[in-house]
């Protein structure tokens, strides 16, 4: 499927990076966001509110975030391709609804502009502090896909891309944006509609009775939306492929299998990395969303200093691409973690290369980019 | 050309922000080469003061902070203030010369330009054009995108009916800075 030519503002724009990404949001095809507007993503909802009038889609600004990130589900179930966006505070009141949207198989998005905590912390400056709390906030065990953009362009392409997995996954899949990226303007150069590809959600059509969690080949069930006519129960227990309630071990277990396969046996496809220099290096960072691009500077600077740095950029956050970063780790005496906090993807980068180099860390308290001159000496450092 | 660092400041109203989107999109999208523009948000940003930098590049921008900028735009006394200690030194100053005095300490390093773009702005009939008029003026004198590109930056950003008067501002303030340079 090619994405609607009405909903893609075809182009050359500067823009910042929450228009962007609402401009991708539009042209993946969202036709509902529920949200509670929030520094530093408010540009987002601002955005969607002004344009949706303009090619269809509805937006509600609901009475918090907890509403909102419940309200984004009626609108999927209803047949819309759903978002919804916030910053860490409102992220913390989602992470009950994102294991309804996990268990329930609910494919929907959620852009989190990230700005510095814990709390309200700085609502105006920038971080990366909630990469763990995306992945593990909400209880039980679960598995969402995360991407995280360092640019307004990544911001309009990325969208795209979570809008896509969300579908083929049946997941909640994130943005994970930050302050800076946000709102910082550049060239944002968005093509024909003819050139994006867009997934369609996948609904059942057959004549047999609908069976909302029957496992198809790809481990993904079918669909269905209000007026198409299936009976069906959507539901935060466990369930069966009815999707009626049995509170049973071995139906848990069935059904855990299939939720955390469908994430787990496709991490390689979903695995997105960019390698910049690496053939050469001595010293590998890996970095991720903005401070990928400061880590990039400091790689300029470090080799200006005649320490060989390469960096491997982090697209994928969620699932960590494990192979990608152990296989690194085997080849290089150590990797150099850059992020906007005070370890979190560092610590699994650790995990799968401490048996095989030595894993540094440099993080910020968050309020803004890193200085590149502080990543500078982190390579220098690692590099002895 | 080596990469260019602005910084744009004034108060709230008088379109500061707006005429550093117009020099980003006319290197960025006119000219098809790259701009970053970073804005202040936040508490300081409120009560009146209004902030932005932009990067001009003819390569890739990764580092989008402007701690140093080369050229400082300043169109109110408090702008003047927070940010001439931070100019680089050989860089440049702009200001509103109706709205700031320049202290005598400036590293004399730096080239000043001076124009009364409000004044300006309200010879050719509308005073909110200032921003218009200082933006021709900083093309003119800083030399960052060309004139012709400039001036479709400026009709790519304009509401429709507005073209007539933003572009005899930027024309304004445009020939005010060919005259300075004389």
């Amino acid at each position: 499927m090619k994405a609607d030519p009405k909903r893609v503002l075809t182009g050359s724009h500067f823009l910042n990076g929450n228009h962007s990404a609402t401009e991708g949001a539009l042209a993946a095809g969202c036709t509902f966001a529920a949200g509670y507007p929030i520094t530093p993503s408010t540009e987002i909802v601002e955005r969607i509110a002004s344009r949706f009038p303009q090619v269809g889609g509805v937006f509600i600004q609901m009475e918090d975030e907890i509403a909102s990130s419940i309200c984004l589900q009626g609108g999927v179930w209803a047949g819309h391709k759903s978002m919804t966006v916030t910053s860490g505070p409102g992220l913390s009141l989602m992470m009950e609804h994102i294991g309804l949207a996990a268990i329930t198989e609910t494919p929907c998005v959620l852009i989190d502009v990230q700005r510095t905590g814990p709390s309200t912390g700085l609502p105006t400056k920038t971080g990366q502090a909630d990469m763990m709390q995306a992945r593990w906030g909400s209880h039980g065990d679960y598995e969402i896909i995360a991407l995280a953009p360092s640019s307004p362009q990544d911001c309009f392409d990325f969208t795209i891309d979570c809008f896509n997995l969300a579908e083929e996954y049946r997941t909640p899949v994130f943005l994970m944006s930050d302050e800076s990226t946000g709102h910082m303007l550049e060239k944002v150069v968005i093509p024909e509609a003819d050139k994006i590809d867009i997934v369609e959600r996948k609904y059942y059509t057959g004549s047999e009775p609908y069976l909302p969690y029957k496992e198809e080949a790809n481990g993904i069930p079918l669909m269905s939306k209000a007026g198409m006519g299936h009976y069906y129960h959507i539901t935060g227990l466990t369930h069966d492929e009815r999707g009626y309630p049995v509170l049973t071990q071995p139906v848990q277990k069935q059904m855990m299998k299939r939720l955390m396969g469908k994430v787990n046996d496709n991490v390689d496809k979903l695995t997105r990395v960019e390698r910049i220099n690496l053939d050469d290096a001595d010293v590998a960072i890996v970095s991720y969303g903005i401070s990928y691009r400061i880590a990039l500077k400091a790689m300029e600077m470090a080799r200006e200093k005649g320490v060989k740095a390469g960096i491997l950029r982090l697209i994928t956050c969620w699932p960590f691409p494990e192979k990608v970063v152990e296989e690194l780790a085997k080849n290089f005496k150590s990797l150099v973690m850059v992020e906007q906090n005070f370890g979190q993807m560092y610590y699994e980068m650790d995990r799968v290369s401490n048996k095989h180099c030595n894993t540094f860390l440099c993080g910020s308290a968050g309020g803004d980019v890193h200085d590149p001159e502080e990543i500078c000496n982190t390579i220098l450092e690692a590099a002895k | 050309m080596e990469t260019s660092e602005i910084r744009l400041a004034g108060m709230g109203g008088q379109g500061v922000i707006l005429a550093g989107m117009i020099l980003g999109r006319a290197k960025s999208i006119i000219d098809n080469k790259f701009a970053t523009m970073t804005q202040d948000f936040g508490p300081e940003a409120r009560g009146g003061a209004a902030s932005c930098a932009v990067i001009l590049s003819d390569d890739p921008i990764l580092y989008p902070n402007v701690t140093n900028p080369h050229t400082l735009v300043a169109m109110s006394q408090e702008a003047f203030t927070k940010y001439i200690g931070v100019v680089k030194p050989g860089g440049m100053l702009i200001v509103e010369e109706d709205l700031v005095k320049l202290s005598d300490d400036i590293d004399p390093s730096i080239r000043v330009f001076t124009i009364p773009a409000t004044r300006l702005a309200e010879e050719i009939g509308r005073k909110i054009v200032l921003n218009i008029v200082m933006y021709g003026f900083i093309v003119s004198v800083t030399g960052l995108v060309s004139e012709e590109s400039a001036r479709k930056a400026v009709e790519a950003s304009i509401p429709k009916g507005t073209e007539k008067l933003n572009l005899a501002a930027f024309e304004k303030g445009y020939q005010y800075g060919v005259e300075q340079l004389k």
